[in-house]
């Protein structure tokens, strides 16, 4: 039951925006939903049984002749990813709060479709809804992005969106194949995809499909070229939206569908998966150093960031992955954190380009200690959330192949280069800007908590390990 | 049966009330004429299948089909009613000629015998072939009634070859028959694959597939639009059924004679229709490149069907007749406003008349099949049962189609939300409002909810 509120409360809020006829208060309506959904969560939280691997679990009758249930349930990791996801829209609404885009019912309307459909991602246990939550995710961002992006918005979001079903449908061909195989009566419940015994070719098949599907979610080099831009175009919340919480929908997909499904081809294949993952790695790592522009370099720390996260899920091997975990919720609230500091250099200055910015930590105190926070956060200093997480992914890949790890470690002393060298020339460096107005109240809310969550993961992992390890060793544990 | 007699009595009455000067009563009688013709469907039949010489059977295959293309008859009809009113005409003429090529379809969904096909495809055929002309002073028309006659003939040539040498093969006409014929080896096998090859190209041709597909474009393009949503629905549901039943209860036994070039025409005619589309300017076109792109998908289930894949044709064409007919009713709405038909009519739309632009969005995403609605799920059952069926590389082909036609059914979503508008607003009546609404829930609860269709009475299959 609680599953269904908080997929479909959304969904609600969501409706209600679409309706709306008085625009003005379209902004308080989507950050009350929020923060509903939010208490809902919360009380999930609470309500967690870490005795049993799946909790809240409801399962429903739907499309019967075919075997397609309405069923869901959340484990630790789902739990986690509904936790953050619950948590950062209604940070990105309150940091949204001077956007006043044009339409708002519309525009807050599709954030709150969007939650709604990311809830079902994550929460759902049958693959046929997996899929299709999968694929609804994908329309409200794409018309966020087109309708309330910047320049040259038509051409990137439609690439975007077709890179992104092209490889989304891969992953329904290989579920309808899986499906095929499972003894009748069929059924697409993940349960009865797990129990399926695959040969090494069929397995291999599934996992290039699947792999595709992902890779270009996350994005893994070479499947990344639709990331940069589109994030660079999209509106501040739709970026947040995209890097935040839709990218790890990919490494979601790779924990729920290729770790426990294709073990023997993850070990001799994955391989290649991580090469690919710690090439985009050190690729994206060069080439945000040399970035001029803030969000372009947002974009490629992050595409940095998950590179790392998808190279540790491949391994499939407990500590890499539980660090994985870590490192998404870490990654996302930090992400979210740079995108609405990039945002307020644009509202205040009017430019993202670093050149034109600087010395503003005199001037502005407190953005300084946020910025200082979020980039600490970013480049993985101890106590900050991005440790933990980037020190058992590297750990993890260590033990998998030293040589590997050794070059993915070098992407922290990049990451510190492009992060230091950002936050120097924009805060210190002389002042060239006239006048910076420091955070206002409810951009200073907003701040207060992102900085408040990276410390706290930072100081204490242990809350998310605790939650992800009894799910993470029941996916691992479905072949073993 | 029922369902025939109501309809050619209906037609004739429209006739008569065109000659007579009660035009005011066509629409009202035509709205009873189809209703009558629905509920005739599933009444006792007047005339049992002895009367007929066992040529027509009203089964669990004709009941589903027939009521799906009355029912979208009768919608046409709604939208023809304020088109034609728009365009001011004698319509009576039209309207009974539309009737006629329905009795056509419907009997292509109930023969049991060869003849009969024939008789039926024939009927539907030479009407349309009037149709495509209506609109008697644009010379685009014409030359698409002219060009759709001479292919027509010539493909119903072919066709009829090949039942003369599928009876030269098995000596008879009627589908039961032949098929335990077939199954029994008992007949002449160089005459039997020649039959079902020249057979096979004239149901191409008529459905529009790769390569039998050129005469689709023009004639799509040039004939009136209602025509062309008529064309685009109800015959096309007439084409698929009569090849599920000619295929399914005769040439089974002859599987590997035609399901490998079944497929590879398939393949054909996923990727040319859906690579075509992409090159078209004008919407007309790029939907029916699109429509050839949608048979390709229908094929796939007929080259992989079984007993159950009648029922997800039938799903899929629903949702496919539903979105088209939404994206054909807006693009009329539309062009009443503007003359050119590229994508630029459609810029803006979404200022312009902001429902209309959110029923077409439906529609084309509809169509290009991503979930939650109808068309995700039409082709979703298709593709489970090509895979079921061992047919991997031919759901792979597909997926790729479908990939590309998110390029240009995006385009039209493009143009309307984020191009900016001419000044033109669009008001809607209350009929096409209530229509719109209809076509946007039943896309939205078919797809969330596709066991509507799929539980409703498929009694002995």
């Amino acid at each position: 039951m609680l599953t269904l509120v908080v997929i479909f409360l959304p969904l609600l809020f969501s409706a209600i925006l679409f309706g709306l006829r008085k625009s003005q208060i379209a902004w308080r309506i989507a950050l009350m939903g929020a923060l509903a959904e939010l208490v809902v969560t919360l009380i999930a939280f609470v309500g967690f049984d870490t005795q049993n691997v799946f909790n809240y679990t409801s399962d429903l009758n739907w499309i019967s002749r075919l075997g397609v249930n309405f069923s869901f349930a959340m484990d630790g990791i789902s739990l986690l990813m509904v936790g953050l996801t619950a948590t950062l829209v209604p940070i990105i609404i309150l940091a949204d709060s001077k956007h006043n885009p044009v339409r708002p019912g519309s525009f807050y309307g599709l954030i709150m479709f969007m939650q709604s459909a990311l809830m079902g991602v994550f929460t759902a246990t049958d693959g046929l809804l997996f899929y299709i939550f999968w694929e609804a995710a994908l329309l409200p961002i794409f018309f966020i992005v087109s309708m309330w992006g910047g320049e040259n918005r038509v051409k990137i979001t439609l690439k975007f969106f077709i890179y992104t079903i092209f490889g989304s449908l891969f992953m329904l061909v290989a579920l309808v194949y899986l499906y095929s195989l499972t003894p009748a009566p069929q059924s697409f419940s993940f349960q009865s995809l797990y129990a399926l015994d695959l040969s090494l070719s069929q397995q291999l098949f599934v996992g290039l499909s699947f792999f595709l599907a992902f890779a270009v979610k996350i994005p893994i080099f070479p499947f990344h070229t639709w990331q940069p831009n589109t994030y660079v175009v999209a509106p501040m919340a739709g970026s947040m939206l995209l890097s935040g919480i839709m990218l790890k929908m990919g490494v979601y997909g790779m924990l729920r569908l290729m770790v426990p499904l294709l073990p023997e081809a993850m070990s001799q294949y994955g391989i290649y998966g991580i090469v690919l993952a710690v090439i985009g790695l050190i690729y994206a790592s060069i080439i945000a150093i040399n970035q001029q522009e803030v969000k372009r370099l947002i974009a490629y720390s992050s595409l940095a960031h998950v590179g790392l996260i998808a190279a540790a899920v491949l391994t499939a091997t407990a500590g890499s992955i539980s660090g994985a975990v870590v490192q998404m919720i870490a990654h996302g609230v930090n992400v979210v954190g740079m995108f609405m500091i990039a945002n307020i250099f644009l509202l205040r200055t009017q430019t993202t380009q670093i050149s034109n910015l600087g010395g503003i930590a005199a001037i502005a105190p407190r953005f300084a200690i946020f910025f200082m926070v979020v980039m600490l956060g970013s480049v993985a200093l101890p106590l900050t959330s991005g440790f933990p997480g980037e020190f058992m992914m590297l750990a993890g890949l260590f033990a998998y192949n030293p040589y590997i790890a050794a070059v993915a470690g070098v992407s922290v002393v990049l990451g510190a280069v492009y992060m230091f060298r950002l936050y120097q020339r924009s805060m210190y460096a002389e002042l060239k800007v006239e006048k910076f107005e420091d955070l206002d109240t409810t951009e200073s809310v907003a701040a207060i908590i992102i900085v408040a969550l990276i410390l706290v993961f930072g100081l204490y992992p242990g809350f998310i390990t605790s939650l992800a390890e009894p799910a993470i060793n029941a996916l691992l544990a479905y072949k073993a | 049966m029922n369902t025939i007699i109501i309809l050619t009595i209906l037609a004739i009455v429209v006739l008569l009330l065109g000659i007579s000067s009660k035009k005011q009563w066509l629409v009202p009688a035509i709205f009873i004429g189809l209703l009558l013709a629905l509920v005739g469907n599933f009444l006792p039949q007047l005339l049992p299948a002895s009367k007929t010489v066992h040529m027509l059977s009203v089964d669990s295959i004709s009941k589903p089909f027939t009521s799906l293309m009355l029912v979208l008859t009768f919608l046409i009809f709604l939208i023809a009613d304020h088109y034609f009113v728009v365009k001011k005409k004698t319509v009576e003429d039209v309207y009974a000629i539309i009737l006629f090529s329905l009795i056509g379809a419907v009997i292509l969904t109930m023969f049991t015998n060869m003849v009969m096909f024939f008789i039926g495809l024939e009927i539907m055929s030479v009407s349309l072939y009037i149709l495509a002309g209506s609109k008697k002073t644009s010379s685009r028309s014409n030359e698409a009634a002219m060009k759709y006659f001479l292919m027509g003939t010539f493909s119903t040539g072919v066709l009829l070859l090949g039942i003369t040498l599928i009876y030269g093969a098995t000596g008879s006409f009627d589908l039961a028959q032949i098929g335990t014929l077939i199954s029994s080896g008992n007949v002449m096998p160089s005459y039997l694959k020649a039959g079902i090859l020249l057979l096979t190209i004239g149901v191409l041709f008529k459905i529009g597939a790769v390569p039998f597909h050129f005469w689709v474009p023009d004639v799509y393009h040039g004939a009136p639009t209602l025509i062309t949503t008529y064309m685009a629905t109800v015959v096309k549901i007439a084409g698929v059924v009569a090849f599920y039943r000619l295929y399914s209860q005769s040439f089974m036994g002859a599987k590997d004679m035609w399901t490998t070039l079944m497929a590879v025409m398939a393949v054909a005619t996923i990727f040319v229709g859906n690579l075509s589309a992409l090159h078209q300017d004008r919407v007309k076109r790029m939907l029916a490149y699109s429509s050839i792109a949608h048979t390709g998908y229908l094929m796939l289930a007929l080259v992989a069907f079984d007993h159950k894949s009648v029922s997800y044709l039938f799903y899929y064409m629903v949702a496919y007749s539903v979105a088209t007919i939404g994206v054909f009713s807006t693009l009329m709405l539309v062009r009443e406003n503007i003359k050119e038909g590229t994508y630029s009519m459609f810029e803006g739309l979404a200022k312009r008349n902001s429902f209309l632009s959110f029923g077409m969005a439906v529609s084309l995403i509809s169509l290009t099949g991503l979930p939650p609605l109808a068309g995700f799920m039409a082709k979703y059952l298709v593709f489970v049962q090509a895979i079921n069926e061992g047919y991997l590389w031919l759901t792979i082909a597909a997926i790729i189609g479908t990939a590309i036609s998110v390029v240009y059914y995006f385009r039209i979503i493009v143009a309307m939300y984020m191009k900016t508008p001419s000044d033109v607003k669009i008001t809607l009546t209350t009929r096409s409002r209530v229509l719109l609404s209809l076509f946007i829930l039943l896309t939205i609860a078919l797809g969330v909810y596709p066991d509507m269709i799929l539980n409703l009475c498929w009694c002995g299959m």
